[in-house]
């Protein structure tokens, strides 16, 4: 099959359940030129290649043919340097290192307490969907305490979230009619995050909208448009992505035999588990918006200026030219290097929260439920194919164990 | 940690925040022996390493290969060599250290003897000069893992004083003779000396190169001086300024060249450098000469006098002046050795001083003069950490195996420096170059890429804070792409301006080797170095 149709079949919502033997195919051509002269990038060494090419910009506004002017401002994740990391940075003196170390350190108590609650909740009965109970809740209550946003209204962003997600493409209907449900659900929810940013403004609090509206240092301060478009983001981010890794995580080991088991027991095993799970089954399957800014040669293609590139990271993360029998889920291996967070500048901003919150969940879930089994395999899947993840799953367990400590 | 790898993603500092901490947006800082509590978020932090630079009881590597530390090389060597052979390896730090364990991980089952003058096993330097001296850890945190759990014999406190070729033996400073199949040569640099031997011995006067210096450097600091005198501003001596700066004391600086870096990086990037120490309240003073060192009557040093008949107090002086190849033990040897290090083939094989490689004797790390054949075979010695991991793991593969199985020592020298909150890194050789430009960043906000060329090619490029590109410029390096760089890239200055690089001047290949040719008869030709007394 020509790689482009290879490319389109990925897309199909019949091959959202194992999309990797497609994409074995398509690592045949390591650079694929599609229909509308945009180009997918499916190799390990490319891909890295192109994350840390200056020559990549991730900005729309490079296309030879850019998009008409949104109402909304680009994110930091669709700028460049320097305007990125002026952004990222001003983002940053809230969540991490440097300026703020311990953020998420002080967050672990707080994050092995919710998914306590979370697993109790399920007890008492024989049956659950982990992401209605725990996947979705887990992540989103605690992106919406980090930044400062009230749970009880979780029904109001939920929809504009998923709206925004769903129609982020490539591949998934018709583009104009995907960017206009697009960008009314991102003005409506950022409408919602500037009142509440307003209000932080008048009323600051400890919580990283609050850091946002408030700093005034010597790089500058965020304009009242940057200060929604960061909280769009990070909401959405911290919404759409870790429920997948979570859920993906819970199919991945009750697909592999003895895997809970070894969880149960070895404590540690679950570190190197979330990083392989970000390698085996990762939350984001592509990065769709980086643009070439001058004529980039890759495996002997040559990407003229201007062209849009797609960046196929969960391709990449089963490279066999990168790792050993790819398609094996291995928590054991010495070296885990995978995409699931992208690299280079704009390496997953809330990697580190991602990560403390799939390792907690997982060890959790691993520890506290008695026999748990699939009741579907495959389950069912959200559409998207770039967050890719199944809607629900349902398992079927004997009993709940008391929480034991961690 | 293999900070050659690290780019500074920071994932390790959100994971375990005592154990490894960001000094400004890139520079990292760690303690190389946490505390078992930190167990877990240690672990934890060397998973979330996006370039997994992080290595938690076992070695790092700088060839690493798709099944890493699983599939072992294949070298096709001399069997009984490998199960029944002796290797000794003279110098037991990070070169030494790494070669035995990589001779054991490819199978040599045979005897293997580690020959150091200091007391203590294998540690790392890097952190000597910085969270040493801050105090953040002690000098024991330093330790190399693994040592202990390699089959080696050690022998500590016995400096190698002899090297015969012919008898194949090592002789130690307390007359032990050491036979040997093979011999690999890791003996690196000391610190150079303040010239002035009774200036030297004034107490309050240090070098900077070993876990003794460090410690002696660090009970001074603790015990509060008034007055830090560096005298040399490479990397070490702008480390130690850096770390005075963060202490809070006063430092001077004084620097011979135009510039701090300036003998690695060139004047134009040296100059950058200089703003940095001095907007960080260092008192700098370059292209002044330290005359003199002053003592009191208890023989403590007291100040200098400078070559611009100015004077300095100062009660802690630092002589970073860098380092002397420790080559002495090898005079007589035959093998062509002088202060420009002992001369290799690619492959890290030395080469006596005829120019013929020899098969048994092996060099690596600091002392080692290789030709790289990225830049026209040029003889280059590195002080680099990567440098000596690097040569160490081609030194032990080569000595294991056939001549169709060896392989060629092609790493580009990488380095990096965290001074003054900003992670400096390097790729290529920046002093072959005689133009560069800023490709990407600001100069003035310190974040920014310097690009280096020789003759129209790409040679080196340097990054402040930009280590996330470096890899990007390495690959340029190794095509042997043109420089200019003329690319339409994120971060891009308006307009690239070369600039003269202003580097040091360029020494020629063993500069002072002179040899007499003698001999008519192909089996009698041979070389004598004439000694310089």
């Amino acid at each position: 099959m020509e790689p482009a149709r290879i490319y389109d079949q990925i897309h199909e919502f019949d091959n959202r359940a194992d999309p990797y033997t497609l994409y074995a195919e398509l690592r045949q051509t390591p650079v694929v030129r599609l229909d509308d002269g945009a180009y997918v990038v499916n190799t390990y060494e490319h891909i890295v290649a192109l994350l840390h090419d200056p020559r990549v910009s991730s900005d729309s506004r490079n296309l030879a043919h850019p998009p008409a002017t949104e109402q909304l401002p680009p994110s930091f994740i669709r700028v460049d340097p320097p305007e990125h990391d002026r952004l990222r940075g001003l983002t940053m003196r809230h969540f991490g290192p440097p300026h703020s170390p311990l953020v998420v350190e002080s967050m672990r108590g707080e994050l092995h307490e919710l998914v306590k609650d979370l697993i109790d909740g399920i007890a008492g009965r024989n049956q659950a969907d982990i992401v209605d109970d725990v996947a979705y809740p887990f992540p989103v209550t605690v992106i919406c305490r980090l930044l400062g946003v009230p749970r009880e209204d979780e029904s109001r962003f939920h929809v504009w979230a998923d709206e925004i997600v769903e129609t982020l493409g490539p591949g998934e209907g018709s583009v104009e009619e995907r960017t206009r449900r697009r960008q009314s659900a991102g003005l409506a929810l950022a409408g919602y995050l500037g009142e509440l940013a307003q209000s932080r403004r008048e009323n600051p609090r400890h919580d990283l909208l609050s850091g946002l509206v408030t700093y005034h240092g010597p790089e500058g301060s965020m304009s009242e448009t940057e200060v929604m478009t960061t909280a769009v983001l990070l909401l959405i981010a911290g919404h759409e992505t870790t429920v997948n890794l979570i859920t993906n995580g819970m199919l991945t080991l009750l697909r592999n035999p003895g895997m809970l088991e070894r969880l149960r027991e070895e404590p540690d095993l679950v570190i190197g588990a979330v990083e392989e799970l970000l390698r085996f089954e990762p939350p984001v399957h592509f990065l769709p918006q980086r643009v070439a800014l001058d004529d980039i040669t890759v495996a002997d293609v040559t990407i003229p200026r201007g062209s849009s590139i797609i960046l196929a990271l969960a391709s990449g993360s089963r490279d066999p030219a990168h790792v050993h029998d790819p398609d094996r889920f291995d928590p054991d291996r010495p070296y885990i290097q995978h995409l699931g967070f992208g690299g280079g500048i704009h390496n997953c901003f809330g990697a580190p929260l991602a990560r403390l919150e799939a390792q907690i969940a997982l060890r959790q879930l691993a520890k506290r439920l008695v026999n748990p089994r699939l009741v579907t395999d495959p389950p069912p899947y959200r559409p998207s194919s770039t967050l890719r993840g199944p809607r629900h799953l349902v398992i079927a367990y004997d009993d709940v164990l008391p929480y034991q400590g961690d | 940690m293999d900070l050659t790898r690290c780019q500074g993603y920071g994932q390790c500092a959100f994971m375990a925040p005592d154990v490894f901490t960001m000094h400004g947006q890139e520079a990292l800082m760690y303690d190389p022996d946490p505390e078992a509590a930190q167990r877990e978020r240690v672990l934890q932090a060397a998973a979330a390493c996006p370039v997994q630079a992080i290595h938690i009881d076992r070695m790092a590597t700088q060839h690493r290969t798709r099944e890493p530390e699983l599939s072992y090389a294949t070298s096709h060597g001399d069997d009984a060599f490998k199960r029944d052979g002796h290797i000794v390896i003279v110098g037991a730090s990070l070169a030494g250290g790494r070669a035995a364990g990589v001779l054991r991980r490819d199978g040599f089952k045979g005897r293997l003897t580690l020959i150091g003058d200091e007391l203590y096993e294998p540690y790392d330097r890097p952190p000597l000069s910085k969270q040493v001296l801050t105090g953040t850890i002690t000098v024991e945190h330093t330790a190399l893992p693994h040592l202990r759990e390699i089959e080696v014999e050690f022998l500590s406190g016995t400096p190698a004083t002899g090297l015969d070729l012919a008898a194949k033996q090592v002789r130690l400073a307390d007359g032990r003779q050491i036979d040997f199949d093979k011999v690999l040569i890791a003996t690196g640099v000391r610190a150079r000396p303040w010239p002035n031997e009774q200036e030297a011995a004034l107490d309050g006067v240090h070098v900077l190169r070993t876990l003794d210096d460090a410690h002696r450097i660090r009970e001074r600091l603790a015990a509060g001086v008034r007055r830090v005198l560096i005298i040399g501003a490479g990397f070490t001596g702008s480390e130690v300024a850096s770390v005075c700066r963060d202490l809070d004391l006063d430092v001077t600086v004084v620097e011979a060249g135009p510039a701090p870096l300036a003998g690695a990086l060139g004047k134009v990037i040296g100059e950058v450098a200089a703003r940095m120490q001095r907007d960080a309240g260092v008192d700098l003073r370059c292209g002044i000469k330290v005359e003199a060192l002053d003592g009191d009557a208890d023989g403590r040093v007291r100040g200098a006098r400078l070559s611009d008949g100015s004077t300095v107090e100062a009660d802690l002086v630092v002589v970073a002046l860098g380092a002397v190849r420790n080559i002495e033990w090898l005079a007589g040897s035959g093998l062509a050795a002088g202060p420009w290090g002992v001369a290799t083939d690619a492959g890290c094989r030395a080469v006596d001083i005829n120019g013929l490689v020899t098969d048994d004797v092996f060099v690596a790390g600091d002392v080692a003069r290789f030709p790289h054949p990225v830049y026209h075979y040029q003889f280059m010695a590195l002080e680099h950490w990567g440098n000596a991991v690097a040569q160490a793991e081609i030194a032990a593969h080569n000595m294991l195996s056939d001549q169709a199985h060896r392989w060629p020592h092609l790493s580009l020298p990488v380095f990096w420096s965290n001074q003054f909150g900003v992670n400096i890194k390097s790729v290529g050789v920046p002093t072959i170059a005689d133009e560069l430009v800023i490709a990407q960043g600001s100069v003035e906000e310190r974040r920014f890429v310097a690009v280096y060329g020789y003759r129209g090619r790409i040679t080196a490029a340097v990054t402040f804070d930009q280590a996330m590109w470096l890899d990007f410029y390495r690959d340029l390096i190794q095509r042997a792409a043109p420089f200019p760089p003329d690319f339409q890239m994120v971060g891009r200055p308006d307009e690239l301006l070369a600039v003269p690089a202003e580097g040091p001047p360029r020494l020629t290949p063993a500069e002072g080797a002179t040899v007499v040719v003698t001999g008519h008869d192909p089996a009698e030709r041979r070389v004598t170095l004439v000694r310089h007394q």
